[in-house]
This record gives C-alpha cells, structure tokens and sequence, in this order.
C-alpha cells in the first residue's frame, strides 16, 4: 500500500514536471499560434515581424548563447518575434531549418559550418521568397545560397589586425598557435598575422583536447627559443595555457589571444594577457535580426555583396574590465 | 472474459483481449506518441500539415532505422555503444572513398558496408567469445572508431569536413536510392522513411513470426537456458551485432548522400538516443522483451519532439528535458501496466 502511494506520488511528480515544461511553452507560444492568421504579404504592415535563427551551436556553448542574447535583445528592441535554435548535427539544423519555412518566418538566419549539408533548405527558403542572412560561418557560400548578406569575422583580416597589434607593441618573432588540426579558420588567422607582423611568424601545432601537453609544448618552444617574443593563441584556454608555460622560463614573449573567456578579461586586467580579438557573438545576433527588419520594411541591404564584419573588436587593458561586466550580463 | 475454471491447465486459459493487448512492449510508447501528437498538433497548425509531417517523420526515419536494429540486439541482451559513431564512420568512409580516392559512390558505399560488418563482427565475436559484457567491449570500439574518424580523416584530407560528393560518378543513382524525396500530394518525403517503415516490417516479422526471432527472445531470456534446448547463442548474437552495424551503415550512407559530405564528429552521443528509443518502446535493459515496432514509437517520439519544438515557438534547450520526461513516464507507465497485467493473471 505505502509502496504504491510512493509509486502514485512519483507518478504526480513527472506529470507536474511536464506540465510546468508546457505551461511555459504556452506562454511562450500565444502570441505564436495568432500569427500564422495574419497575412505574411504585409511589408511594411503592422503584423509582429517573424524572424528564426538557426545556427551550428551545440545548446549551452557560452559562444551561441551570447549570440542568442544578441538576437533576443534585438527582438525586444525592434518588436520583432524571434526563435532561436541550434545543433552541431547538420540534418538537424536542416531540419530545424525546414521547420522555419514550413510556418513561413519572415526572416532566417542561419550559421553554415557545413554548407553542403544546408544547401538545399536554404535554397529551398530563398525559393520562398524568405529573406536569407547567413552568419558567423559559410561566408563563402552566402551569396551562391541565395542569402541577402553575411554577417561575421573575415579570419584573415583579423589575423591582419592581431598581427598589426603585436608589430606595435614591439613583436619581431611570434609563435601562432594552431590547437585543431585542419581548421581552415584557424590557418587563415596565422597567415593574416604573418601579413600584418611584417616580422617572423612560426606555426605550432597542438592539440586542444590536452591542455597539459599544450602548456608543454608552449614551454619547451619558448625555453629553446628565446628570440620568441610573442604568443598569438587562437582560443582563451590556450592563451591561459601560454601565460602558465611562461612563468618561469625568462621569456618576455607578449601573449595574444582570438576570442573570451572570463579568465582570459582578468589576465589582460593584469597584464599578462596583452589584448584579445573579439568577433563580437553579441552583433551577429544582432545585427541580422535588424538587417531583416529594415529589409521587410524599407527594401534596405548593407554590406553591398561584401560580408558585414563584427571583427576584430579588441579587449584591452583599457577596456577590460567594463568588457568583464558586459561578459557577466551576457553581452561580451 | 473467460476464467480458468473447468481449464486443466492454467497455461491453456484463453485471456481477454484487454490484458493481451496491455502486455504488448510497445502500448507505453504508442500512447507516448499520440500523447505527443496531439499535444503538439494542438500547439502549431504547422506541425499537423503534410509539409510538417513530413518534416517531423524525417528525423524519426534515421533514428528508427537504428532503434530498430538496436531493440533486436537489447531482446537479444547486449547493447551496442559503438552504432551511434558507426554511423559516422560509415559515412566518412563514403565521402573519402569517394572523392579522395575517386572511385564510383556505389563501390564507396560497398565498401562502406565491408567495413562496416567488420566492426559488427569484431563487436559480436568479442562479446561471445570473451565473455565480457558487451557495454564494455562496445565501449571500446566506440572510442577506437570515434579515434579512428577524427585521426584518418585529417590525415587523409587535412580537415574535419570532408564533403564533394556531388557530380561522382554513381552519385545521383545512390542518392536516388538513400536520400532523394519522394511527393506525395505536393508535399516531399524523405526516402528514408520508406527505408524505415520497411525495416519496421521486417524486423517485426523476423521476431514474432520465425525461428531466429524465437531465438533472439531466447538468449536474451535466459542465454543458459536457451543454449541448453540447442538455441545457437553465439551465432543468433554475433548475428544482431551484424543486424546494427549494418543498420548504422544505411544510415550513415544516408546521411553522407543527403549532406553531400561528412563530418568527424559525426554520430558521437547518437548511441544512447537509440537506446532510450528502444527502451520508451517496451524494451528492458535486461534482455528477453520488446518489440520493433515500440521502438520504430519511440523514434517516433523523438522525430515529433525535435521538430515540434520549433513549431511550438519554444526554446531547444528544453528539449532533452522533455525526452528524459518522457522517457521515465514511458518506463513508469510500462511498468506498472506490466505488474497490473501479470497481478491480473495471478
């Protein structure tokens, strides 16, 4: 008898449990199930503008979810709908992405990791009239896909910048630091460096998955060179993997850094970390959601063919700490 | 309903239609499906039109295909870690072979196939020669194969993407084949739910209507026991490890000629949605009972749950929340129908 009550009590819980799940989803939604009614025909009407986004971000990636804060914010500002989803599995995205033109958004935007593997919804969404911004990622194939503009970082010209940077605070010799073998990424930021350095430029290769061997590597570089005066790390756990595999070895090499991390704000507050290059997630979920707006209602597009850049931003002393607030709300 | 008076042998009384369709594996999960069905097609117009049927059935169409394979082999009392990455080792296999070494995709995908069973032979001879449980031994090839992916990919092509399948030769004939569309009333089906729902079938009759079906409910029974009558246990096993790596092959193949490329990382973490698919369909992780069509529901599940969040407007970090209720409700449910269906009968 008691053991059954206990079953029962166990019963009531999930059933409260999924309950709560679809409460929050009607919530989220009632405003959702009216919109289909309103004509989609509407340019410049008053109906609530529908825009989804779906990119290549594995949910809780701290990356994508400033994005998404970005898309959010904008929706708010802007009286603009706007759902957002991800998935690392490419049919997935797809299939997120087919779900989109089936209601009919008034807007997708969307990261291509994979173009191939999108290609088809995508065209299939532009073949509908929907209006296309593709971001962080795929820039090359936005336009064949039929999108209206790319929003991102060019690799090469942030390369450029980083590599300008060091140059001016007295870098001749500086190491760059490739943690995944293959990303096309990451060797175009190494080869924009070498271009803006106008100094020596050495590649290292490690792996990302072991940061002990990465700081090792790191450590055994700058112990047998000391010509090296500077670090350029492509992630922040590399970055904070370099300023370990400094201490002690006498080098003075200046360590860089592509993209944030809460670690990596206050080690530029400290100096150790002399700046990092921010491609801004914030502004590739914002601006798209604005650039469909101002499509929708008054025909407008930027970037002229050309990729609308949020990067290179820099985080610097200078900045860093008002950049560490920022971080904490979700914005940086 | 009859009673067993006047019966002399319990195991002769006749039950009612009632209890025989409560005891079926796959009752919990067709009614997680209509539950999940209505609740959504109650929330988006979209989600019950044709163009959103089929979106949704195309998700459930891959994972089904697996979750088919995977209920077999958990009736038959193993598991298998390593299907998920084989799925995207098959892949892989199909888009290098094909375009860095330049051969005709159907000779791709063969080969695809051939390496395929070979990790299902390796798999199924381990485990019942060695004797080792099977979650351990697959564990092993799950993390040997993802290894394998992400190692002989970059070395063969220097990157994580491989992709450039378009305009081989053989390509449109297989993806004809494995992932072309097919429309039926202006609207267009994935093949692969044809694949699926064929597999379905299949695997239903195998279990239900032969000796090696039979053979599958023994082993996984009592393997002891089943080897005792002259039930061939090594082979029916060995046999159902094949059953997966094929399965993940079709599916694998699939989804490199639908993208028109593949990815390293492709399949990692897939396993374990097959098996909680097979387990919302009635399956126990014990062994010895289940049904394909229950987990054919729970893929079912899935596919409706992966794309109806989207129509429903909500966000897909709820998602995984959703499944895992939906999975101990399955089990619950499953459960409890059981002990009331066998009390019943006492």
């Amino acid at each position: 008898m008691l053991h059954a009550r206990r079953r029962f009590a166990g019963a009531v819980l999930l059933a409260l449990a999924l309950t709560a799940v679809a409460g929050c989803s009607n919530r989220v939604d009632s405003g959702a199930t009216a919109a289909p009614t309103v004509t989609p025909a509407a340019r410049g009407g008053t109906h609530t503008l529908r825009v989804a986004v779906v990119t290549h971000g594995a949910p809780g990636d701290p990356f994508w979810a400033v994005v998404k804060n970005g898309a959010v914010q904008a929706a708010k500002d802007l009286h603009v709908r706007v759902s957002y989803q991800g998935s690392g599995v490419p049919q997935t995205q797809a299939q997120y992405i087919d779900a989109a033109v089936n209601q009919h958004v008034d807007g997708l935007v969307v990261s291509m990791a994979n173009p191939d593997a999108l290609k088809a919804s995508i065209q299939r969404a532009v073949g509908q009239g929907i209006p296309v911004i593709t971001i962080n990622s795929g820039e090359a194939q936005s336009a064949a896909f039929g999108a209206i503009t790319h929003v991102g970082q060019d690799e090469s010209v942030a390369g450029e910048a980083a590599g300008a940077r060091l140059a001016k605070s007295g870098a001749h010799h500086v190491l760059c630091v490739i943690h995944e073998a293959g990303n096309i990424g990451l060797t175009q930021r190494c080869q924009g460096a070498a271009k803006g350095l106008s100094g020596t430029l050495d590649t290292l290769q490690v792996n990302i998955n072991n940061l002990a061997q990465v700081q090792a590597t790191i450590r055994a570089k700058l112990t047998a060179d000391h010509s090296i005066d500077g670090v350029l790390a492509l992630n922040p756990a590399v970055a904070m993997a370099a300023v370990a595999a400094e201490s002690g070895t006498g080098s003075k090499a200046k360590i860089a850094t592509f993209d944030l991390s809460g670690d990596v704000t206050s080690a530029i507050e400290q100096g150790r970390v002399l700046f990092a290059v921010d491609q801004q997630p914030y502004l590739q979920g914002y601006l798209p959601v604005q650039l469909i707006k101002l499509y929708h209602d008054n025909d407008n597009t930027l970037g002229g063919g050309k990729p609308v850049l949020t990067g290179p931003g820099f985080v610097t002393k200078d900045n860093a700490a008002k950049v560490a607030q920022l971080a904490k709300e979700g914005t940086r | 309903m009859s009673t067993a008076e006047g019966v002399a042998d319990e195991r002769l009384a006749s039950s009612s239609v009632v209890r025989r369709l409560l005891v079926r594996p796959e009752l919990g999960a067709l009614i997680g499906a209509i539950v999940v069905f209505v609740f959504f097609a109650v929330l988006s117009p979209t989600f019950r039109s044709p163009a959103g049927i089929a979106n949704w059935l195309d998700p459930a169409s891959t994972l089904g295909i697996m979750a088919v394979a995977v209920a077999l082999l958990m009736i038959g009392g193993e598991f298998d870690l390593s299907a998920g990455v084989l799925t995207g080792t098959t892949g892989l296999a199909v888009t290098i072979i094909a375009t860095r070494f330049g051969l005709n995709v159907w000779l791709a995908v063969a080969i695809s196939l051939v390496l395929a069973l070979v990790v299902g032979l390796f798999n199924g001879l381990l485990v019942v020669r060695t004797g080792l449980p099977s979650f351990i031994v697959t564990l092993g090839s799950y993390l040997v194969l993802q290894g394998l992916n992400l190692g002989v990919t970059k070395v063969l092509t220097g990157n994580v993407l491989v992709g450039g399948l378009v305009g081989r030769h053989g390509f449109s004939s297989a993806h004809l084949v494995f992932s072309s569309s097919v429309v039926l009333g202006g609207t267009y089906f994935k093949v692969s739910i044809v694949w699926w729902l064929v597999l379905t079938a299949l695997a239903t009759v195998v279990l239900l209507r032969t000796r090696f079906g039979n053979w599958v409910f023994a082993v996984g029974g009592d393997q002891v026991a089943a080897r005792n009558v002259g039930v061939p246990a090594a082979r029916t096993k060995v046999l159902l490890f094949l059953t997966t790596a094929t399965a993940a092959w079709l599916v694998g193949t699939i989804t490199a000629l639908r993208n028109t490329s593949a990815q390293a990382d492709a399949g990692v973490g897939d396993e374990l949605t097959f098996i909680v698919a097979a387990v919302i369909g009635g399956c126990l992780l014990t062994g010895g009972f289940g049904s394909a069509i229950g987990a054919t529901f729970g893929a079912l599940i899935f596919g409706m749950t992966s794309v109806g969040i989207v129509y429903a407007g909500w966000d897909a970090d709820w998602y995984k929340l959703f499944l895992g209720a939906m999975l101990l409700l399955a089990v619950f449910a499953n459960r409890l129908v059981r002990r009331y269906a066998e009390r019943r009968r006492g």
